[in-house]
Order: C-alpha cells, then sequence, then structure tokens
C-alpha cells in the first residue's frame, strides 16, 4: 500500500533532535552538571571509604547484628557465611564500593520516588503524565541513556550512579501510587470527618498506612539497583561490576562466576534485611498482632 | 412542640454528579425527572431535601441504596458540597465558610460513625477513641482520660490497648461510636453504623445508642436501609426515595399515615405491634368515675355507656382503681353511699411508651381493659383487648371516623411526646 511508502511519511530526525538537546545541555547547563557530579562522587566516596574503612571482620559482625534484629538468626547464619564468602574470593572491598552505590542511588531514587508518587496518587493529571514516564525509563535500554550520562559526567561513578537511580526508580513511584491510593477511602473520610488538615491525612493516616507497599518499593528499588552493578561496572563505576565486565572482555567463566555470586549474596542480604524493614512498619505490626489474635 | 432552634437545618439541598450540575438543579427545580438527567450523564443524587433536626433528637434518614441518604449525610458535615441549598449547622450555613472554617465546624460540632467503622489499624484502640481530640490538639493526659471515658461509657472499659483488629465487629463499632463522644460535639452523624453488625449485636447497639443518648442528649442523624432500625431508633424519621424526601415524621405517623403508596408498601412488613405504643394505641375511656362519686352514679354511668367496669380517678385524674358492675349492683342494692371497699387496685398498668408487643400478656390475662398511666399515675386512656386486635390489622390505618384509637387522638400522641419531653 503507497502509505507505507518512504515518500508519503516524511523522516523525522528524533534521533538528530535527542543529539541536539544533548550537546545543548552539554554546552549551556555544565555548571548544573558539575555541581551534580561533584555532589554524588563525593556522597558515594565518602561511603565507601566509611564502609572499606571498617575492618571486614567487624563489618561481618556488623551485617549479622543488623540481619538479627531486623529479621532474626536464619538470616543472620546466611549474612555471616555469605560475607565470609565474599571476603574469601577476595571481593570485599569491590563488595563495599558496590554496597555504597546501591546505598548511595537508591536513597536518593526512593527521595524522588515517594513525593512523585504521593503526588501521582493525590491527582489524576499528574499520574497520567507520570505514569508513561515511569514506563519509559523502566524499558529503555539502559545504555541508551548511559551514553548521554557519559558525555554528561565522563568516565566514572557518576554516570553508573545516575544509570542505577534512572532504572530503579519507577517501581519506587508506582509502589507509593498504588499504596495511597489502596489506602481505604473510609479511613481518609474519618480523618476529614473529624476536621483533620490535608497535611495530617496524608502524614498521619494516608501514609502510614501505605507503608507495607511502600517499603515494597524500597525492596524494589534496592533489587533493581543491584542488577544495575555490572552496566555502572562498564562505565568505570568500580565496585563488583569491573571485575565482572573485565571477565566478560577476557572470557573468564571463573571469575565472572565468583563476582557474580557476590552480587547474589549481597542481593538476598539486602532484599531480606529490606523486607524487615517493612515488617517493622506499625501497620504491618497491627496486622500480625490481629493475625496472632486470631480474628 | 416549643420554638427552639434547630440543631441541623437543611434548606432545599440538591447535589448532582456530573457536568453542567448547576444547570441541572435548575431543571430539576422546574421539573425534570431524575431520569431525564441520566439520559444525559447526570446523577441526581439528593433532590430538594429539606428538614431539621431538633437538639437531643435522634433523626433517621430511611432510605434503600442508591436513594441519595449517604450523599445527604455527607452534606450535613461538608464532605460532600451541596451543589445547592443551605445546610445551617447551629445557625451557620456550612456551605458558605471556608475549608478553614469548615474544618473547624467538623472538629468541635459533629461527629461522625462509619458503617465500616474506619478505625485506624496502626493505633490502639485507645489512641483511636482519643483521635478527634486529638485533632483538637487537645493535651495528651486530658484527651487519654477523656478516650477511658468514652471507652467505659461503651463499655469497653479496659480494651484501651488493644488494636481494633482484635476486636469483633460489634467492638470496634463502640470504639466507633466512642470516637464520636471523646470528640465531644453536641452532633453526631452516624452512616449505617450498624448495618454491617450481627442481627443480636445490632439489636445490642440500638438499645446502648438510645440509653447513651438520653443520658448524653447529644443530636443523632441516623442513616439506614432497615425500617425496623428506623422505627426502634428514630424520634423522626425522613423516608428517602430517588434522592427525594418523601415523608418525614415519626414512626407511628409513617406507619399510620403514609405520604404515598411508596411508602405504604415499605411499612407494609414492618412488626407494627413494635413499633406502636400503648399510647398510639389507646382508647379515651368511655366514661370515668370521680373517687368522690358513690355506687348510684357508677351504677348509671355503667348502664349508659354499657360498661363492666369503671376506672376510678381523682380530681386530678390521677387512676385510684377500678369498680366492677358485679360489685357495684350488690352495693346499690345494699343502699351504700360511698365506694369504700369497692375500688379494687390488683391490676396491671402500663406506661405509654410501652411497645404494643409488650401488652399482650397483660391484656389476655384480666377481663378488664388495660389503663394506659403517665408518670404521676394520671390516667391516659385504655387499651381493651379488642383495640389492641385492631391496631394489628392495616384496619386502624383505614379506618377514618369510625372510633378508630388513631384518629383524632393527637392529644394521645402529644401526652405521649410530652411525658418523653418531661424525661428527656
Amino acid at each position: 500500500m503507497s502509505f507505507l511508502d518512504e515518500g508519503i511519511i516524511p523522516q523525522i530526525p528524533i534521533g538528530n533532535w535527542f543529539s541536539d538537546l544533548v550537546d545543548w545541555v552539554q554546552d549551556n547547563l555544565q555548571g548544573l552538571l558539575d555541581l551534580i557530579s561533584t555532589v554524588l562522587e563525593s556522597l558515594n566516596d565518602w561511603l565507601s571509604t566509611g564502609l572499606n574503612a571498617v575492618p571486614a571482620l567487624v563489618m561481618v559482625v556488623i551485617l549479622a547484628a543488623l540481619a538479627f534484629v531486623l529479621r532474626g538468626w536464619q538470616l543472620t547464619v546466611f549474612t555471616i557465611v555469605g560475607m565470609l564468602v565474599i571476603q574469601s574470593m577476595r571481593y570485599w572491598k569491590d563488595a563495599m564500593d558496590t554496597l555504597a552505590l546501591v546505598i548511595v542511588s537508591g536513597s536518593i531514587a526512593m527521595i524522588i520516588a515517594i513525593p512523585l508518587g504521593i503526588l501521582a496518587a493525590r491527582s489524576g493529571v499528574a499520574s497520567k503524565v507520570i505514569k508513561p514516564v515511569m514506563d519509559f525509563m523502566q524499558t529503555l535500554p539502559a545504555f541508551v541513556y548511559l551514553l548521554p550520562a557519559l558525555f554528561f559526567f565522563s568516565v566514572g561513578v557518576v554516570p553508573g550512579i545516575i544509570a542505577t537511580i534512572i532504572f530503579s526508580m519507577p517501581p519506587g513511584v508506582r509502589l507509593t501510587e498504588l499504596g495511597i491510593r489502596q489506602v481505604d477511602s473510609e479511613m481518609v473520610e474519618a480523618g476529614q470527618a473529624f476536621g483533620t488538615a490535608p497535611s495530617s491525612i496524608l502524614t498521619r493516616i494516608q501514609i502510614p498506612l501505605a507503608m507495607p507497599t511502600i517499603m515494597a518499593g524500597v525492596n524494589q528499588v534496592i533489587m533493581l539497583a543491584l542488577s544495575m552493578v555490572v552496566i555502572a561496572g562498564m562505565v568505570g563505576a568500580g565496585g563488583l561490576g569491573a571485575p565482572i565486565y573485565g571477565a566478560i572482555t577476557q572470557l573468564n567463566v571463573g571469575k565472572g562466576f565468583a563476582g557474580g555470586l557476590a552480587v547474589v549474596i549481597l542481593a538476598i542480604f539486602l532484599d531480606r534485611l529490606s523486607a524487615g524493614l517493612g515488617d517493622r512498619s506499625a501497620v504491618a505490626r497491627a496486622s500480625r498482632a490481629t493475625a496472632r489474635a486470631g480474628r | 412542640m416549643p420554638a427552639t432552634e434547630a440543631a441541623i437545618e437543611a434548606r432545599e439541598i440538591f447535589k448532582v454528579f456530573g457536568r453542567g450540575a448547576e444547570r441541572a438543579v435548575e431543571r430539576l427545580k422546574s421539573g425534570a425527572t431524575r431520569e431525564e438527567l441520566r439520559g444525559e450523564g447526570l446523577t441526581a443524587a439528593v433532590i430538594d431535601a429539606s428538614f431539621d433536626v431538633r437538639p437531643a433528637e435522634i433523626f433517621v434518614v430511611m432510605g434503600l441504596s442508591g436513594s441519595g441518604k449517604s450523599t445527604l449525610i455527607r452534606a450535613v458535615n461538608g464532605l460532600m458540597e451541596p451543589t445547592s441549598g443551605e445546610m445551617l449547622i447551629g445557625g451557620t450555613d456550612i456551605t458558605k465558610v471556608s475549608t478553614k472554617e469548615l474544618r473547624a465546624v467538623r472538629r468541635e460540632k459533629i461527629s461522625m460513625v462509619f458503617q465500616h467503622f474506619a478505625l485506624f489499624p496502626h493505633r490502639t484502640v485507645g489512641e483511636n477513641a482519643a483521635y478527634g481530640l486529638r485533632v483538637q490538639g487537645v493535651a495528651r493526659d486530658e484527651r487519654e482520660s477523656k478516650a477511658t471515658h468514652a471507652l467505659e461509657l461503651v463499655g469497653l472499659k479496659g480494651w484501651e490497648d488493644s488494636l481494633p483488629g482484635q476486636l469483633s465487629g460489634g467492638m470496634r463499632q463502640r470504639v466507633g461510636l466512642a470516637r464520636a463522644l471523646a470528640a465531644g460535639t453536641d452532633i453526631m452523624l452516624m452512616d449505617e453504623a450498624f448495618s454491617a453488625l450481627d442481627p443480636l449485636i445490632r439489636r445490642e447497639m440500638q438499645d446502648q445508642l438510645i440509653e447513651l443518648q438520653s443520658q448524653l442528649g447529644k443530636t443523632i442523624l441516623f442513616i439506614t436501609h432497615d425500617l425496623n432500625e428506623a422505627m426502634r431508633m428514630g424520634d423522626r424519621i425522613a423516608m428517602m426515595r430517588d434522592g427525594r424526601i418523601v415523608q418525614i415524621g415519626s414512626a407511628e405517623q409513617i406507619l399510620n399515615d403514609p405520604a404515598n403508596d411508596y411508602v405504604a408498601q415499605f411499612v407494609a412488613d414492618v412488626d407494627r405491634t413494635r413499633v406502636l405504643t400503648a399510647g398510639s394505641v389507646m382508647e379515651k375511656p368511655a366514661a370515668v368515675l370521680g373517687s368522690e362519686q358513690g355506687p348510684r352514679v357508677a351504677h348509671r354511668l355503667m348502664r349508659e355507656h354499657q360498661l363492666d367496669e369503671l376506672f376510678v380517678v381523682g380530681r386530678d385524674r390521677t387512676l385510684r382503681g377500678v369498680v366492677l358492675e358485679s360489685d357495684i349492683a350488690d352495693a346499690v342494692r345494699a343502699g351504700r353511699d360511698t365506694l369504700d371497699g369497692l375500688v379494687r387496685t390488683d391490676f396491671p398498668t402500663v406506661p405509654p411508651d410501652t411497645a404494643v408487643a409488650d401488652l399482650f400478656l397483660d391484656a389476655a390475662e384480666r377481663d378488664i381493659p388495660l389503663p394506659v398511666v403517665a408518670e404521676n399515675q394520671r390516667l391516659l386512656g385504655v387499651i381493651a383487648t379488642v383495640t389492641l386486635l385492631n391496631a394489628l390489622g392495616s384496619r386502624v390505618a383505614d379506618s377514618e371516623g369510625n372510633g378508630s384509637p388513631i384518629n383524632g387522638d393527637a392529644r394521645l400522641v402529644s401526652a405521649h411526646t410530652g411525658s418523653n419531653g418531661v424525661t428527656a
């Protein structure tokens, strides 16, 4: 059919526009980019230096204690064994660097995601705008935005953090929105009926009641951040991504597996730990108490 | 009824959902029907609703789902802003005030109890009960002691530290009730408050609410789809259908004088014996005997009115007893001048607010009519067994000027409400 012919539908140079945009940002917003770069880099350096300053065995004890408090003895045992395995594979420093990167990107992702999620829950228009943006961030192949990130921030940990934030943020927004929308409208009405101010309805009723879902979002953000480790390693972010990426280029199966195993151990630890954090929310505790009462 | 200022005054409230709601109201006012609007995607939830709720009254809005009663109750505390009309709470039109002032009205004047309780699951029973006070900014000690008191009133003393999830449905709604009571507002809105409860628990809660209301004198606007509940609870009832209030009146008025076929059909299945009271079915005694009068007068009155017995009253109409035809006949034959030794007092009396259902046993055991007396022992009326049976049939509602116990009995009804006024 003729309307599919190239002659009829004009070629739209979307690619050119995008590269023009990247050029424009680079030329005009360099100050802002430098600021972002400095902040992210120093945050990450500060954290990874701090984590590495603690002797490995002491850190194992600290992490195990955290696991015990937030979760229980099973995770404690896993943590001790897992962390010792990482150390025995001589990936300790890389693991701590990755942990720092995940904490920095995950925290920033949630700091952006929670207000966005609240906004989306309160306004149908905001929700309709935010949803496709989140789809875009989650499905656009990481390399596509890694390139401009490299142009903006050059090789190093910063483009790794940026890419990780972009990829890991969407579930944080989505689950925050879902959590708040799921709060029983009668609860909100009860708040209103007693004359509660809108800000207090948000902070005292909606957010606490949505907390289990928001914490599921935190959990997802952390897991997605970890899954970006190798891609971050490719742009020179260091951590466990670097040796794994190196192993891939050298076709070194053993080295690659060892690095991958370290990522998995870290992932399981962080997943269970953040789930344990979610279980400590007031609503989750209340529903457990209720379950014990057998109602 | 004395002209006191209404606690809640709704004036021509309209609520239409959809685009162009204001214009739709104009059309409804000029005679458009709800169905016409529905065809254009507009939902007229409340149409021209006006009513007054008097202080310390239980006012029930009764209607099936979709009748607009939930929307109407939400217009009273501004959770739902009416499309047009005025809603006066203690004289202030809340449709005209700012959102900030509206919140103040909700904090200080109106509290609400919800169908599904709407308790905060992550807060203890005590914290839930104190919620209204917390919003009001009351200090912790004071709000805790007030919440504890409110929980005590509803029979939940000692449950302060439990979580709502650990309570049964009935207990949860008691917490909801305590939360509304603790807020200390004069007006309480109850949105299908007992509808989610088991029938037995529901009965218990209804009794408790009536009891609390008489203790505390709250003004209660109660929404329900259950006619029996409406009849049990309501001092007055507004019947709603398709967004309109079709009748406002006491349970007895609605039962005996339904405004239209819809209401009539609706009330057809009501257990009349639970709604009708002694005060509404009693008849004026054909004749009574003054306590200072003698057997001859009694004999003449009995012959005139074809009675087998006469109630004896004092000058102030207090009931002194009853004399029987056989005793009087003997006394007249013996030529006695006084009633000494003839007046019997071994019979039961009932107060006017006794449900008809509770009269049967007393009525069946005696062959004299059952006297209805006020608290000060004044004789208000009598109920013969035949009256009682008539009250159960629809003849009560239909018969006009037929010596019916209901018709023309405004005096008895007012005596009834008057005695309520004394106790309230």
